[in-house]
């Protein structure tokens, strides 16, 4: 059974969006991007090393042809910034499908909804297809949709934190009031945490840290594409109700 | 075609460079792969298809960036 998702415009089949940062190699990465299924990676957009420019880079490892960069502005707490990086981006890669986040402080990494609306403008305004890294808060993830966002990112948990999907009802909400993907970007710390948001019918999952800081990295990805695979499949098979008390699953009748 | 020196700034960092060179010419003095990269000069972009056509001027600030791993 065919079940794609499209985000402005393009088609996936991997509902699993991974990180290629935090890995002990690029080998290694390359292994656990390989392992996941993902056909979208984010990447981040840095200066170049002038005083060592034959160290290898992600691009030899991580076939840009092969997979869907989708370059972040990781670091940048300002609108401005945000819109400066992913301009570099385009140019280093052609592309216009970008990972926006605009970022408050360093302590939460929590995003600055005033600066990452503002961004959201500017790039739609500049012809990009912003996916949009955000709070869950369904009323703003509605005005970043109204702004131009080709999909919403709300957070489980702080990044990099694992703690997993820490308010359900909001993003039932966001999923419930979105009409662009919702992707949980962020906060999962295991398989559990992929199919709880499945399960909540988000379209999709992103995550790094999960992955590269495992035991077993590539172990890990190979377990969060069951995860997220099975979390599909039980939002699509529609769950049970739930029960205050007990119901027998053997007949009553026919006792002896 | 005066072969002296000029002052620009690469990444932060000051540089000297022979005047009349252009972009492409300095990524490649670099060591830089020109399909690799992008380059930001004095804040705006210089497409990939112009490196080639822009010359270096004294006092120049570039940026020049490219895909690293991250979330």
């Amino acid at each position: 059974m065919d079940d794609q998702w499209t985000v402005a415009g393009r088609t996936f089949t991997s509902r699993l969006i991974v990180g290629t940062g935090k890995y002990r190699s690029f080998e290694e990465n390359a292994a656990a991007v390989e392992a996941s299924g993902a056909e979208i990676v984010t990447v981040a957009v840095r200066r170049v090393n002038i005083s060592d420019p034959g160290q290898p880079l992600l691009t030899d490892h991580i076939d840009p042809k092969r997979y869907t960069y989708l370059p972040n502005t990781a670091g940048c707490f300002t609108a401005e910034e945000a819109v400066r990086t992913l301009r570099l981006a385009r140019e280093a890669g052609g592309w216009d499908l970008v990972k926006l986040e605009v970022l408050g402080e360093a302590k939460t990494l929590y995003p600055d909804m005033r600066e990452t609306l503002k961004a959201t403008e500017m790039l739609a305004k500049d012809g990009f297809k912003p996916m949009v890294y955000c709070v869950d808060d369904p009323i703003a993830a509605k005005q970043l949709e109204e702004a131009g966002a080709v999909a919403v990112m709300p957070l489980g948990a702080p990044i990099g934190s694992g703690l997993g999907i820490q308010n359900r009802v909001t993003i039932r909400l966001i999923v419930e009031g979105a009409s662009v993907p919702v992707i949980v970007d962020a906060g999962v710390g295991t398989a559990s945490d992929a199919a709880i948001a499945m399960e909540l019918g988000c379209d999709g999952v992103l995550m790094n840290t999960a992955i590269a800081e495992a035991r077993k990295p590539i172990a890990m990805a190979r377990a969060m594409k069951a995860a997220v695979a099975a979390g599909r499949l039980a939002y699509l098979a529609g769950r049970m109700g739930k029960r205050r008390y007990a119901d027998p699953s053997s007949p009553l009748a026919g006792l002896i | 075609m005066s072969q002296e020196a000029i002052s620009i700034r690469v990444n932060g960092e000051p540089r000297r460079v022979r005047r009349g060179m252009s972009v492409a010419e300095l990524a490649c003095e670099l060591g830089l792969v020109p399909a690799k990269i992008a380059v930001e000069r004095n804040r705006e972009i210089v497409p990939r298809s112009t490196l080639a056509d822009i010359a270096v001027e004294d006092g120049d600030e570039y940026e020049i960036v490219t895909f690293v791993g991250g979330g």
